[in-house]
Parts: structure tokens; C-alpha cells; sequence
């Protein structure tokens, strides 16, 4: 699946968890710079984001991510 | 994600004023939990104010005298030990001691229970039962021997059972339960463990809250009591009106079986002290006869506080069991295949739980059980009296006579009804009506497809057929009357309707198109026969009720000039 294809529905699913249409997503974003990006949320993130590509992320992942970038990387890896 | 829409219902609970207090103590991670709990009681007028200890010190809070848990002296207090963290306890165990795991921690927890109850007397306790998990260490041998972890953890779910038994505020949610229906596998992820001490998928946590939630809600009282059921396909399988005692389907066969299930789930109901009352429209002699002569039947008329069958409307019917009841009428659930009839009680009568029953009856007890509305906190000896009572009681009250709205309510429905003469598509639902309908039936004349093409072909005849449709859907062809022309004289040889459309002015409507028809063609008079049967005495005054006037010869005729 093409990159961009990815951010697009990431950047969904981003607005979906996190209940805010205007997020606008870039490789860099960290997760500091998304509002409401706590552990908690984090964790979510991660659930919508399974079942919206349709993989698991390993445990090293989940605790791993800190921005856009790294989460798109692994899950161009897994589909 | 449901679990998102979860979190979204309860932004703006910092704005609701508490009604219930809960402290949630677990050895996993609770964050997500309280969340879902929040959700739900909102749904179900339970605004909870939740204290969450800190992550893991369960014990600590309840041993300490001053801590957090005291202080906040909850309504409620909910315990979740997991299975993680039980099998940690397991392991730690030395090997010897293990055919001991199970008792030794439902000490413990007794231990605390106690401890509990003396700190906070009032205070309900809910506690989540064990996943049955199995670690493997066994493999198939983990049945047969005390001290493989899966033999303990399903004797430390009994112990619980147990325990809790005698004591009257200590309640068990059975996560175990809900492991076993939606898969362990799906609900608990490894990953997810190891980085949060997330224990069960957000996405489950809705049924749980559900769950638990239930158990909250019967605390504060919400209860319910009693189920009004419909009897034709609801009951059993046909109209026993018109299919008779033959023709209608219970029993080990076929779809039969379907409408078994649900007496026997109704049955075991009654036993547990649930009221059970008949609201049907028929014949009274006509509903009872299945359950005094049908042999396999489960129910019978003694299983029923109240039996009622007549042609009223049902929230009419409703609102008289639930004056001789006398409970509340949110402590009622109604239960009717026909959508129409649910529609109009849930419109009348809004306190009412009115299922949305599947259109399979295959489905009605596991949609039933599903529901979940018969949660209970207590049950005594009483309670498989009260249906006793209620009979005993033998009160003959005079039905309420309701602020009739009914006339609005069908007036909101929209409904259109078209008419022509008889389409060949139609011929042979006519004929099935003629051949089937035993109650609304003036003359019960049977015809058969080929009589009905020949009379169709016959210009000596008139046919009408009648639609129904409403803002619910399509009823379809719902009445087909067959006219003998005579000079100026039209004579209603046949006049047949589906008795799911009674009490809904199709009789008055028809007759007007009659009469418009009448004034079309020169004739001059309607004129209508009532020939008696056993089945058919529902019209046996229609006529009259339309304003015909009986003549000598027991006819029934409308002058047309004279006609409204």
C-alpha cells in the first residue's frame, strides 16, 4: 500500500481516537504535539489502529512509538 | 472502536450530579474500566462517582484503616482480581502447597470481606469472578490432578460461589462468563498485557460494564417482575383462531421446537418468581384452548396471574393487568411477534420494556437472554408465591377505560390503503384467505383458486381487494370482498379480513368504498349476510356497527341514499 494511502487513513483513525477533526498528521509529529496523547489514549491508538490495518503490534512496538513516522514505518512493515 | 464512543458519552459527566458512589479496586489496570462504567450507568440513569485506588494495592486498601477506600465510604465497591495476577500467586506457591491454592486464597479473601463489612456495613460488594484460564503446564492433564493451575482456579470460582452465598451483600460478575461467550483468546492480548497491565480488551469492557452495571442498577431497586406475552406466533408457531388446535405449531417438530424454547425459558421464569400474564387478541375461548388441550404445550393456564383475550387494543389490555397487578409498569416487559403491536404499547405506554423481538422465533430466548432484564439481587421463598397470590386474589376489577389516544395513534400512522378489483397475482393469497379465515368471515364461503378465477371472469360479480400500509411497512392484501350484482341490489357474498388488522377502522373505510361504489353504478342497496359458525362470532354485529338494519329475512341492509 502506498505511503500516502496510509497516512490518509491514519490520520483518521487519529481524529477518530482522539475526537478532533481538524489533527493534521506529518512524519515528525511527536506525540507530545497531539493533544490528548497520554498512555491511556496511546493504548487506544493502538487498538483502532490494529483493527483498522488489520495487524497486531508486537509488545516492543506498542511501548516504542513516539511519533507518526515510527508508527507508519511498522505498519508498512506488517501489511 | 465502541470503546471510543464510550469515552465520548462521558465527557461531559463532570457536569452530571452523582447519584451513585463506586470504588473500583483491581490488580490490573482499571483506567479503561471506569471509563466504561461511567458510560453505561449513564445509559441507565446512574451517574457514578468512582474512586480508583492506585494500580495493584488492593489489600493494602482494604487492610489500612485510613485509607483512601474508607474515606470515601462508597455506595458500592467493586473488586477485580485477575487471573494474571492469581496465577503470579500460583506460582509462588511452593509445589506441595498447591492442592491448598484455592482454599487457602478464599480464606484470604474472606479474611477481607469480613474486614470490610465491619469498616463499611452498608457498602454492596461486587466482585468479578476468575477466567478459567488454562497455562499449559499440564496440557491434558490438568483435570486430573489437584495441583495443575486450571483445577484450582475453577475450584477457587465454586469457593467464591460459595462464600458469597452467605453473605447478603457480596455479589458475583461473572467475567468468567463473558470470557467463555466472546473467546478468551479475542478478549485478553499478550502485548497489550505487557505494556499497559491492560487485562481485558477495550472493546469488551462495554459488555462488562453492562454487566456489572445490572447488578447496580437492581441495587437501587430497579427491578422487573412481570412479562405480558402475546400468544399467536409469539407462543407458538400459526393463529389459533384460524390454524385451530391442529393447525398451530409447538411441540419437538419442525418450527415448533422454536416456540418450545421460549415456554420453557418462560416457564423457568415463572418458577423463579416471575409474573407471567396472557395479553392476546382472540376469542378467549379460542386462546385458552391450546393450553388445556394441546399436549405439548409447556405452559398451562395456572402458570398465568392474569389471562386476557379479547379484541381491545392491547395497551388498553396492558394497562388493566398492570391495575390488578398493581406494580409499576416500568417493572413490566411485553413480548409480541408483531411489530405493530409492539410499536403501538411502546407509543401508549413508554414505561413498558417492550423487546424488539428477532424476526426468527429461533432467536427469541438467546435475543431474550441477552437483554438481560430480569437482573435480581435477591430472591426469596416469596417470590415463587407471588404468582399464586396474584390468582388467589381473584380480584374482578373493571378494566381501566383508558384516555383513548388511540384514535391520534392511528391517525400518526399514515396509513393508505389501496383497493381494485382482484389481480390475477393476487388469486391465490385471495384464496388462502377464503380457505384460512375463520374469523372475520361473514358467511365462510370457501373458495378455491379456480373458483376465484371463475368468479373474477363472472360479470354477474364485483371483487375487491383491500392493501394496508402503514408507516411500519406493507401489510399487503389484508381483505377481499366478493359481490353479487342483483338489479340495483349488491349483495356481499363474501367479506373476509386478516384479523392483524382489526381495530384499525379498515371495517369502517371499507364499507364507505362500498357505498361510493354503490352510488357509482346506480345501486341502491347494500345488502350483507351473518352466517354463524363457532369461530366467527367477532362480526356477528358488524353490520349493525356499520349502520345496516336487520330485515325479516335476517339480512342486513343499507339503503345507499340514506347512507352517510
Amino acid at each position: 500500500m502506498k505511503e500516502e494511502m496510509i497516512f490518509e487513513r491514519l490520520e483518521k483513525v487519529f481524529r477518530e481516537v482522539f475526537d478532533d477533526e481538524t489533527i493534521k498528521l506529518t512524519k515528525e509529529t511527536p506525540s507530545s504535539d497531539v493533544e490528548g496523547w497520554d498512555s491511556l489514549s496511546h493504548l487506544l491508538l493502538i487498538q483502532s489502529v490494529e483493527d483498522e490495518f488489520s495487524f497486531s503490534f508486537e509488545m516492543k512496538d506498542i511501548v516504542s512509538m513516539e511519533n507518526v513516522g515510527a508508527m507508519i514505518d511498522i505498519i508498512k512493515e506488517h501489511i | 472502536m465502541s470503546f471510543i464512543n464510550l469515552q465520548k458519552k462521558i465527557k461531559n459527566i463532570q457536569a452530571e450530579k452523582p447519584n451513585m458512589s463506586l470504588a473500583v479496586l483491581g490488580d490490573v489496570s482499571t483506567q479503561f474500566l471506569k471509563i466504561a462504567l461511567q458510560a453505561i450507568g449513564m445509559d441507565n440513569d446512574i451517574i457514578l462517582d468512582v474512586y480508583e485506588s492506585q494500580y495493584d494495592v488492593v489489600i493494602q486498601e482494604i487492610l489500612d484503616d485510613d485509607s483512601g477506600l474508607y474515606q470515601f465510604n462508597p455506595d458500592n465497591l467493586l473488586l477485580y482480581f485477575s487471573s494474571e495476577k492469581l496465577l503470579d500467586d500460583f506460582y509462588h506457591c511452593p509445589v506441595k502447597e498447591r492442592t491448598g491454592f484455592a482454599d487457602n486464597w478464599m480464606n484470604s479473601l474472606s479474611s477481607l470481606l469480613n474486614k470490610i463489612s465491619v469498616k463499611m456495613k452498608k457498602t454492596n460488594i461486587l466482585i468479578y469472578d476468575f477466567i478459567e484460564k488454562d497455562d499449559g503446564i499440564f496440557a491434558g492433564y490438568a483435570l486430573k490432578t489437584e495441583s495443575s493451575f486450571l483445577y484450582q482456579v475453577r475450584k477457587l470460582n465454586l469457593l467464591l460461589s460459595q462464600e458469597i452465598m452467605k453473605r447478603k451483600n457480596v455479589f458475583i460478575v461473572s467475567l468468567n462468563s463473558l470470557a467463555l461467550e466472546k473467546g478468551t483468546e479475542n478478549i485478553f492480548s499478550y502485548p497489550l498485557f505487557d505494556a499497559s497491565k491492560v487485562s481485558i480488551k477495550p472493546d469488551y469492557l462495554e459488555e462488562l460494564a453492562k454487566r456489572t452495571i445490572s447488578v447496580l442498577s437492581a441495587l437501587r431497586g430497579k427491578i422487573r417482575k412481570g412479562i405480558i406475552v402475546d400468544l399467536d406466533n409469539t407462543l407458538w408457531g400459526g393463529v389459533i383462531g384460524d390454524d385451530g388446535i391442529d393447525g398451530i405449531q409447538i411441540g419437538e417438530h419442525g418450527i415448533g421446537r422454536a416456540f418450545l424454547r421460549l415456554q420453557k425459558y418462560l416457564k423457568e421464569m415463572e418458577r423463579r418468581g416471575i409474573v407471567l400474564c396472557v395479553c392476546s387478541k382472540n376469542d378467549i375461548g379460542n386462546a385458552k384452548e391450546p393450553f388445556i388441550s394441546h399436549p405439548e404445550m409447556i405452559l398451562h393456564l395456572d402458570d398465568f396471574a392474569l389471562f386476557v383475550a379479547n379484541w381491545e387494543d392491547k395497551a388498553t389490555n396492558i394497562r388493566y393487568i398492570q391495575s390488578v397487578l398493581n406494580v409499576s409498569m416500568d417493572s413490566l416487559v411485553f413480548l409480541d411477534d408483531n411489530p405493530f403491536e409492539r410499536n403501538l404499547v411502546r407509543t401508549m405506554i413508554p414505561e413498558i420494556t417492550v423487546p424488539e423481538l428477532p424476526k426468527d422465533p429461533s432467536l427469541y430466548v438467546s435475543y431474550l437472554r441477552n437483554l438481560n432484564l430480569f437482573e435480581v439481587t435477591s430472591i426469596s421463598e416469596e417470590d415463587s408465591k407471588r404468582v399464586s397470590q396474584y390468582q388467589a386474589e381473584g380480584k374482578r376489577e373493571e378494566a381501566k377505560k383508558s384516555f383513548t389516544s388511540i384514535e391520534d395513534y392511528l391517525k400518526q400512522l399514515k396509513m393508505v390503503s389501496k383497493y381494485s378489483s382482484f389481480k390475477e397475482k393476487n388469486i391465490s393469497r385471495i384464496s388462502q384467505l377464503s380457505l384460512r379465515s375463520n374469523q372475520f368471515n361473514l358467511r365462510t364461503i370457501r373458495y378455491t383458486e379456480s373458483d376465484i378465477k371463475r368468479i373474477i371472469n363472472d360479470s354477474n360479480y364485483l371483487t375487491i381487494e383491500f392493501s394496508l400500509n402503514d408507516r411500519f411497512g406493507d401489510s399487503g392484501l389484508i381483505s377481499a370482498l366478493i359481490l353479487k350484482k342483483d338489479e340495483n341490489i349488491l349483495f356481499i357474498d363474501t367479506w373476509i379480513m386478516s384479523c392483524r388488522v382489526l381495530k384499525r377502522t379498515m371495517e369502517s373505510f371499507i364499507i364507505n368504498q362500498l357505498v361510493e361504489l354503490c352510488r357509482e353504478k346506480g345501486i341502491t342497496q347494500l345488502v350483507g349476510e351473518y352466517l354463524s359458525t363457532k369461530k366467527n362470532s367477532m362480526v356477528a354485529d358488524l353490520y349493525q356497527r356499520m349502520g345496516f338494519i336487520k330485515s325479516e329475512d335476517g339480512l342486513f341492509v343499507l339503503n345507499i341514499r340514506d347512507a352517510k
